[in-house]
């Protein structure tokens, strides 16, 4: 750095290398997302997220480059002369489904409905989850009674029964699968929540707030949200692939989305009826429900030792 | 000021010296606070109150430095907090500047808090550790709207600069500041809205020697340069000393004795005023060894049950058998000047030894054990 025209020599003394630049803090978030950087397992799961996503994303560009729309039924081409699915080959890369369909194509979009219902449903819990969690345990005594009991109840109710029931009722459909997943988890974002904000209210640096003036709306929102934060980001990472799970369970059990719509957890219920003839219906949808998972779960993990000041990465 | 008149005491609660310039900054009329804690044994719940603080009466003049003192957990901060109103009071009231504060709603003190200040003790703890410097200083400027967000920047800047930090660092973490250097953040903060009372809890306590002595200069600066009050806690009496006008000691949530801070050493009344200072290091030995060493025995009662009478009577060397009935009220003993107030029935003469004193009370009355546990020599009876 060149020595630039400053003042008198005196100030020069406190006045560190970075003259004229704006000196950044390292904000948790920057040390966290250093230690993340470092950790090689958490950053093949990131890159495999990309790919998914991109995936997602794309997924027109696998009906334009395999020529497939992904419902179009292949009857002729697609099927056995015995109206069996057909094996991976040049034109139908993963193979085909009972009905002549592209699997491959069929995969792709599903990954917009596992990733679509994944964030959203978190989203949603987490929402919610920090809300009532945030109001329990900073305001106390009548509040944090009824809506602890109310995390309890909701984590007490039977939710695949709960499911089946209400889309049997409504009828099977993205918002529904949203909204029933949605609401069935943001009871332990609660907890984690209440926990974390009954601890932090007592710290001086509220009694500071308090002093200076600041309302309850202030003090919750910005002093207390953003130290409960890095927890409620580790658990919502581990949360995405337990609810894309639960979405495909649904599917599964015919209660997700309603055909013909692609979708992981369907594809996977109509393959198992050909596990013997046709090995190719059943285990390519599942490897890419494996796969997303391992990825999310693993990334999860990543985040949690990053960001949790208990973890031994810390001591490194 | 006439503000007090619900307290139905027909004596004086507080004798304003007549030297005294003015009206007091901040007055304490009998403020009282009283925590309630649940114990439950299973089935039979009882509310009890813990008396943190009670009949605390002490005026503040403006521009002065009133020391507070007391062993932990006698009420100093709970004081404070009822001061700052982050408490709510049980009884008694607050006069700041002629208004009375004490049972004023939270919207109704906030042009207040721009006036009444804290510097806490945790230099760690009260700054958000998520936060940026730079918006935990310009905290107040944002809760009371103050300036633009150019302007507010500017502000801080200029903060910084005035307790010492370096105003490039606006954009660190607390993390990144050494302890002395978050009490300074933390005094920045305080004094953003140019306050002018401050109250500092233990500001010191918690950081090294060598770092205190800084930041009570800054403090000292501070006051000279912007006129400020301050109210200063601690339990270090060296440091008190040092800053202060006034001393309060503090005993199980009652002032035992005020004075102009010289007073308080040299001519001192309360026995656990002599107690408290015996206990300070003195850094000559021959001094040390010749100086009475007064060992208080026993923990502080429980402020669950305080004792009756005189709460200093279960530790007390003096205690006399009036001690258990009769609560003494903060008066003027022997010949001391109006500064000079003192809460005890049997005060200690100028030079009296309170080493030979025995507590001349049945057992039964008092909850400490052994008698010959005031150290001296030969102290048999």
């Amino acid at each position: 750095m060149s020595l630039s025209p400053t003042g008198p020599a005196a100030a020069a003394e406190t006045v560190e290398e970075t003259e004229g630049k704006v000196i950044e803090g390292r904000s948790p978030w920057l040390l966290g997302w250093q230690r993340l950087r470092r950790d090689r397992v958490a950053m093949i799961s990131l890159v495999v997220i990309v790919l998914i996503i991109l995936m997602a994303i794309f997924a027109p560009l696998a009906t334009w480059v395999t020529g497939h729309p992904p419902n179009q039924q292949y009857r002729q081409i697609g099927l056995t002369p015995d109206g069996l699915p057909m094996g991976p080959s040049s034109h139908f890369w993963l193979g085909t489904d009972d009905l002549g369909r592209d699997i491959f194509v069929r995969i792709a979009y599903g990954a917009r409905i596992s990733l679509l219902v994944g964030v959203v449903a978190t989203g949603i819990a987490v929402t919610i989850g920090v809300v009532v969690g945030l109001a329990a345990g900073f305001f106390g005594g009548i509040v944090d009674t009824l809506l602890a009991r109310l995390v309890d109840v909701v984590l007490c109710v039977p939710f695949l029964l709960v499911a089946i029931a209400l889309v049997s009722i409504t009828g099977p459909s993205l918002t529904i699968t949203i909204v029933v997943i949605g609401f069935f988890s943001w009871a332990s974002v609660a907890r984690i929540v209440r926990g974390q904000v009954l601890s932090l209210r007592e710290r001086e640096f509220v009694e500071a707030a308090r002093s200076l003036g600041a309302g309850d709306a202030r003090i919750m929102f910005v002093d207390i949200l953003p130290n409960v934060l890095a927890p409620v980001i580790v658990y919502s990472s581990l949360l995405i692939p337990v609810v894309i799970v639960v979405e495909a369970t649904l599917s599964f059990l015919g209660l997700g989305l309603p055909p013909p719509t692609a979708d992981w957890g369907g594809m996977i219920s109509d393959g198992q009826n050909y596990y013997t003839t046709a090995w190719w219906f059943l285990i390519f949808p599942g490897t890419a429900l494996l796969i997303t998972t391992l990825a999310f779960n693993l990334f999860g993990d990543g985040i949690r030792d990053a960001f949790d000041p208990r973890s031994d990465q810390l001591l490194k | 000021m006439s503000n007090n008149a619900d307290s139905d005491s027909d004596r004086p609660v507080f004798s304003s010296p007549k030297d005294a310039a003015g009206d007091p900054l901040l007055r304490l009329d009998r403020v009282s606070k009283a925590f309630p804690v649940q114990s439950s044994k299973l089935f039979r719940r009882s509310r009890e109150l813990v008396h943190a603080v009670e009949d605390v009466s002490l005026e503040v003049r403006p521009g002065e430095t009133l020391g507070l003192v007391g062993e932990t957990g006698c009420g100093k901060s709970t004081l404070a907090r009822c001061i700052a109103r982050l408490y709510d009071l049980t009884s008694g009231s607050v006069i700041f500047d002629g208004k009375d504060i004490s049972y004023m709603s939270r919207r109704e003190m906030r042009p207040l808090r721009r006036e009444i200040q804290m510097i806490f003790q945790d230099p760690y703890g009260s700054l958000n550790p998520r936060r940026r410097v730079g918006s935990i200083i310009g905290d107040p400027f944002a809760i009371h709207d103050i300036g633009s967000r150019g302007e507010r920047k500017k502000k801080v800047q200029d903060l910084m600069e005035l307790v010492g930090l370096n105003p490039e660092h606006y954009n660190r973490f607390p993390s990144e500041f050494s302890g002395g250097q978050r009490q300074r953040i933390g005094t920045a903060r305080a004094l953003a809205l140019r306050p002018r009372m401050v109250i500092c809890d233990e500001p010191v306590s918690a950081l090294d020697v060598s770092i205190q002595a800084q930041i009570i200069n800054l403090l000292k600066d501070l006051q000279d340069e912007f006129g400020l009050t301050y109210i200063f806690i601690s339990h270090d009496l060296s440091v008190v000393r040092h800053v202060s006008d006034r001393i309060a000691v503090m005993y199980l949530g009652r002032i035992v004795e005020v004075a102009p801070a010289e007073e308080v050493f040299e001519c001192t009344r309360h026995p656990y005023t002599r107690a408290l200072l015996s206990a300070l290091p003195v850094a000559d030995p021959d001094a040390a060894d010749r100086r009475e060493s007064i060992v208080l025995v026993g923990d502080i009662p429980s402020p669950t049950h305080p004792p009756s009478g005189c709460r200093f009577h279960t530790r007390c060397p003096k205690a006399r058998p009036d001690c258990v009935r009769i609560n003494p009220e903060l008066e003027q003993v022997f010949d001391d000047g109006a500064e000079h107030l003192t809460a005890c029935l049997h005060p200690l003469a100028l030079g009296e030894d309170m080493s030979l004193a025995r507590p001349q009370i049945e057992d039964s009355e008092i909850l400490m054990a052994p008698r010959a546990s005031v150290k001296s020599p030969g102290g048999t009876q």
